[in-house]
């Protein structure tokens, strides 16, 4: 059984349309009137005016470090099974340190495979995968330079995260890397 | 009036034309017309389509470069942006009005799926749209924000003004 609606009666004005086009240009009007008097204009000026990101937004990643410099991951390949891209790419190597087992010899991420869905972040056990640089621009003219490989991903100053962040600043360079040296040097594994 | 033709004596070099001036000087005029008046096509089959739409309304207002003139018709547009997964049913489509388009032409190439197809690793979709046309330039993200579809026409219109018509695409090639 069909639903019907009733169609809705219109006055005299309402069928001239003159009125009624004229009404919807007043709405016009009173933007323009805004424009002009407030200059309160929503346009955001993309190149010249830095977008605002939420800090939580997921952005291009980037890699933990621990306080001597060295990727916090393990290379336990746990980001790349979680990734439904598939386009996280790991070679791991043996470790240099006598507690840590392995490390990764390579770690690339293909950006134009990735959807940004943050799975990674999730699955990762160490901490060492973070997609909060509010990088929300990435264009290139070939396919190759958007494979960032570990270097870029560790490339990222502790001074550009809030003070707040305390893993951030944990990282050389950071206010609290000297206390978090010390601790790593007597023991602690991160 | 009849085509009186140089005595062979004459060479170009006494006649003191240098022809890279005349050609930088005309290439520097039309790639500034080109650049600053791209009229796209939207070739949107997913959600980087809607991305579009926030793209040329009035939050992220594409007019400000100029390529404002959404048309959605091939013949009429130079900048073919493909938004959106591509399958191998659609591919045919979208190679046609690839070639309905007139030279010059760019094509933009915009999120995960239309760039490389994303996580879509199956037997229908197209694995990256470079497969079937040249692409200009690649937006990465699933959708990409406003600012990166803004970033690929401001880098677009970068590659432009280094093109030169004397190197220009031949039609078909």
């Amino acid at each position: 059984m069909a639903k019907v609606v009733p169609r809705p009666h219109l006055s005299l004005w309402e069928n001239l349309y003159v009125v009624e086009i004229f009404k919807g240009l007043m709405t016009t009007w009173g933007h323009v009137q805004k424009n002009v008097t407030t200059g309160a204009f929503e346009t955001r000026n993309y190149p010249e005016e830095a977008p605002s990101l939420p800090r939580d937004y997921r952005a291009r990643h980037r890699l933990m470090k621990r306080p001597d410099g060295s990727p916090r991951c393990v290379a336990c390949f746990m980001c790349s099974t979680a990734c439904p891209a598939r386009c996280i790419n790991i070679v791991a190597e043996e470790a240099d340190r006598a507690d840590i087992e392995k490390r990764p010899a390579t770690f690339e991420i293909d950006l134009l495979l990735c959807v940004f869905c943050g799975f990674c972040v999730e699955a990762c056990p160490c901490d060492a995968i973070r997609m909060d640089t509010t990088i929300g621009v990435m264009v290139h003219d070939n396919r190759r330079d958007f494979i960032i490989t570990k270097d870029k991903l560790l490339d990222w100053a502790p001074a550009d995260y809030p003070a707040t962040d305390t893993q951030s600043q944990k990282a050389p360079g950071g206010t609290l890397n000297a206390q978090a040296l010390a601790e790593f040097n007597a023991g602690s594994r991160h | 009036m009849t085509f009186k033709p140089l005595p062979p004596s004459v060479t170009s070099a006494d006649l003191n034309l240098g022809d890279a001036f005349v050609t930088t000087r005309v290439d520097a005029v039309v790639n500034w017309g080109r650049r600053n008046s791209l009229w796209p096509f939207p070739f949107g089959t997913a959600c980087c389509g809607i991305e579009f739409m926030g793209v040329v309304s009035s939050m992220y207002d594409v007019s400000r470069f100029g390529a404002e003139l959404v048309r959605f018709s091939p013949r009429q547009a130079d900048l073919l942006i493909i938004a959106g997964t591509i399958t191998y049913k659609m591919a045919p489509v979208l190679q046609r009005i690839y070639d309905q388009m007139c030279e010059p032409k760019w094509v933009l190439s915009v999120g995960a799926c239309a760039t490389s197809g994303g996580f879509y690793d199956c037997y229908c979709t197209v694995p990256g749209m470079d497969e079937i046309v040249p692409v200009d330039m690649y937006v990465a993200g699933c959708p990409p924000r406003p600012e990166a579809f803004l970033e690929a026409i401001v880098s677009l219109q970068k590659k432009i003004d280094r093109e030169s018509m004397a190197e220009q695409k031949m039609v078909g090639a």
